[in-house]
């Protein structure tokens, strides 16, 4: 009896499921086409609003939304999907809920967001940070990122200043050198590709072009999202003898850390990503390198607002201050605000490139030709066209003076 | 004299000698009922939004449309084949904690086989999968029970230790087939050639999934059930002097269980990355392992009360992440939805089992 029961209950559950199936898919095509004739936006995100790089895409899409005069109603969001069939799930789910863009903002999403851009033409899909929309040739699938090796740069260049403040002020010890004399800075980075190197090498030359002789050491710790994994690569590097932590990785764990360190004592100081990190680390962060995702949310909204396609590849930087760096500590150095907008203006001008091949070498030696596969020759007219023929950075060259420890 | 000043308890707990099915039911709906009234008020004191509403959003969430109805179907099916998978295991007393570890080994398989040998025709290369992965899964069910039978280890620890193993292992491979380089993700595997993915039948993606899951539910329920091996599970279960005594074998009896156990744990791997993900990752088992043990429990084995109880978990998990998208909550509210109504019904277990017996002015007269 009792099994008979159990097995009855299961099939009643299993065939109500098929006949709510076929009634509910009449009225999602109905929904769809009345939403049809405005812009809908659905939001696929990796976390929520207490993770800092998430954070930004909300506020920046918000803010767009205001200016454009989009209702909240027109946006549909999707928080804390992984990188995983979810994201495809997600992305499906909203185009059933009439979306007509879908937007993504992890590396992670886009093979999934580009697998539903194949199945829906009709819908605009873009995996923010990706980078395979161009070889994809889907005419309904973007990329987008900004040009975040520029912010890194300048605030390489707030690390610079502070460098050599210290090293005037001679409170360096025989650590914080290496057995050339060069001073160590450290990096904690998120993974070992493009993305990751292209940002550690623009913070390393903006450092350099303050004082010449630095070394870095680099710390992979193979997630985006670990604060105990960060702050602990920041210990082991501050333990190593770097006094400047620079960051690609989206927790405060690393600006913690050096913020403790400080405290007890420990000559050292972050420059974090994403957000202002003053509020974790107020003596120890000198400032963020950050991206305002508004530039781009508004350039995609309005676009799609006046019936207009979106840019396979969309990146901007300075020009458009689609990048910026957050308000300086108060542990700067004299004269960084001057520097900074001196190196934002330069790079705003086009005067100057944050990859200059007379900057740094390669194996000892300065390159003057390096092709990708898929993008062709990236270097001309002396400097290396970094997120010009893709929106996603493809710097991946390791030049002198940095090491991946691990 | 004793008797007067030993004073009678206000309350006794007394173990139920058995208790009519229907009443069983009723005591677990009333449960269900209740925490949704305790999880109403939560709702309203800390958000103030009503609760009514937010049911049904949720159900929403797991039944809104056809799609969410197979994506839910689809994860009740993942679920409900590592339970199935574990409960031989339970049934024998044998804590299997180690379903994670099963799931990604029989998903790591599945996965080399998808990257290596992609140029067979699918059929073929799908059963390859399939005899590989749950090969794997058996491998990594037979070593814990072969300490266990041997050297009566401790098997809680070894199989737990065995998911970290696997996880390594995974994490291992992310990073050998990561694309692009540096990324540690694997992508899709086979994106455009869809070699080695289940193919659809009937226009659907996942009626393969339900297939071979409801498959291997009804076979385990008849193997465990009606068969002399599932009996000796039984009895090994319940005490294996008595077994010993019975002439059953012990050690074979484990060996085999648990050789079934992670072999139908690695099938959910295999259908996790063939006929869902199309990905490995460390995150591929999800939890599930861990969460299919509530399932085992809660359905005391019989392998379709666990239909009931992964539908129950997943339509809550669907509906949790709903409400975090609709009204921008995030995760933890919905968790603690998910948590109140796991309370009440691991809680209403107990009274199933047990009843309270109250100090009666009635009884003390009489005495």
């Amino acid at each position: 009896m009792k099994r008979f029961l159990a097995i009855v209950l299961s099939c009643v559950m299993v065939f109500a499921l098929a006949a709510c199936g076929g009634t509910n898919d009449a009225t999602v095509s109905t929904d769809a086409d009345e939403t049809e004739a405005s812009l809908k936006i659905g939001v696929i995100l990796v976390g929520d609003e207490n993770e800092g790089y998430t954070a930004a895409h909300i506020d920046g899409i918000n803010a767009a939304a205001e200016k454009l005069g989009i209702d909240e109603s027109q946006i549909v969001w999707k928080y804390s999907i992984p990188e995983d069939q979810s994201c495809y799930d997600a992305a499906m789910e909203l185009v059933d809920a009439g979306c007509t863009l879908v937007i993504s903002n992890s590396y992670g999403h886009q093979s999934f967001t580009q697998m539903a851009a194949e199945e829906v033409p009709e819908v605009q899909f873009v995996a923010m940070t990706g980078d395979t929309a161009a070889t994809s040739g889907l005419a309904n699938f973007s990329n987008a990122f900004t040009k975040a090796y520029e912010s890194r740069y300048v605030s390489g260049v707030v690390a610079g200043k502070k460098l050599a403040e210290l090293i005037e002020a001679g409170v360096l010890t025989d650590a914080n050198y290496d057995a050339d004399g060069n001073v160590k800075i450290g990096y904690v980075g998120a993974y070992p590709y493009a993305e990751v190197v292209s940002g550690y090498t623009a913070f390393y030359l903006g450092v350099k072009s303050i004082v010449e002789n630095v070394v870095m050491d680099v710390t992979y710790t193979n997630s985006w999202f670990d604060i105990t994994a960060e702050g602990e690569a920041a210990n082991s590097l501050v333990a190593g003898g770097c006094v400047i932590i620079g960051q690609h990785a989206d927790s405060t764990g690393a600006p913690a850390a050096v913020q403790a360190l400080l405290d007890a004592g420990t000559v050292c100081y972050s420059v974090g990503y994403n957000v202002d990190m003053l509020s974790v680390a107020p003596t120890a962060a000198l400032t963020s390198a950050t991206n305002n995702w508004e530039v781009y949310y508004e350039y995609a909204f309005s676009t799609m607002m006046n019936g207009g396609n979106i840019k396979t590849d969309w990146s901007e930087g300075y020009e458009t201050d689609a990048v910026a760096v957050t308000a300086l500590g108060e542990s700067c150095a004299e004269g960084t605000a001057e520097a900074v907008e001196e190196a934002e203006a330069a790079i705003k001008a086009g005067t100057f490139h944050v990859f200059d091949t007379t900057t740094f070498t390669v194996g000892g030696e300065t390159i003057d030709t390096y092709e990708i596969e898929g993008l062709g020759e990236t270097i001309s007219d002396g400097y290396f066209h970094e997120s010009e023929f893709r929106a996603a950075p493809y710097f991946d060259l390791r030049i002198d003076g940095i090491t991946e420890l691990n | 004299m004793a008797a007067e000043t030993h004073k009678e308890p206000f309350v006794r707990i007394t173990k139920r000698a058995s208790m009519p099915f229907y009443k069983a039911w009723a005591i677990r709906a009333a449960a269900i009922l209740l925490s949704l009234v305790v999880c109403a008020v939560v709702i309203y004191l800390i958000v103030k939004m009503n609760p009514v509403e937010v049911y049904a959003t949720m159900f929403k969430g797991a039944f809104g449309t056809k799609r969410k109805i197979w994506s839910t179907v689809r994860e009740i099916m993942m679920l409900l084949c590592i339970s199935v998978g574990l409960a031989p295991a339970f049934k024998m007393k044998f804590w299997n904690i180690g379903a994670e570890g099963q799931v990604l080994v029989g998903g790591i398989v599945s996965s080399a086989c998808m990257i290596y040998l992609a140029d067979l025709p699918t059929p073929l290369l799908l059963i390859l999968m399939l005899v590989a992965s749950m090969a794997a899964g058996a491998l990594w069910g037979l070593l814990p029970a072969i300490f266990k039978a041997y050297f009566n280890t401790n098997e809680t620890l070894f199989t737990l230790m065995m998911n970290y193993i696997a996880i390594q292992i995974t994490s291992f491979c992310v990073a050998l087939w990561e694309n692009p380089y540096g990324s540690n993700t694997v992508g899709i595997i086979n994106s455009s050639t869809r070699s080695g993915w289940f193919p659809k039948i009937m226009g659907q993606d996942y009626i393969l999934n339900v297939i071979i899951v409801m498959a291997a539910t009804i076979l385990m329920f008849i193997y465990l059930a009606r068969s002399k091996q599932g009996y000796e599970i039984a009895v090994v279960g319940n005490s294996e002097n008595t077994a010993r005594y019975a002439g059953i074998s012990v050690k074979n009896v484990i060996i085999r269980t648990m050789i079934i156990s992670g072999a139908v744990c690695a099938l959910a791997g295999f259908v996790e990355v063939s006929g869902s993900s199309h990905t490995i990752s460390t995150s591929t088992a999800g939890g599930r392992g861990f969460t299919a043990i509530i399932v085992a429990w809660l359905a005391k084995f019989n392998t379709f009360v666990m239909i009931l109880i992964s539908l129950l978990l997943v339509f809550l998990e669907m509906g949790a992440k709903e409400i975090a998208s609709v009204y921008h909550l995030n995760d933890y509210a919905s968790q603690m939805i998910t948590g109140i109504i796991l309370f009440f019904i691991l809680g209403s277990e107990f009274f199933i089992q047990y009843k309270l017996v109250f100090r009666s002015a009635k009884g003390e007269a009489k005495k």
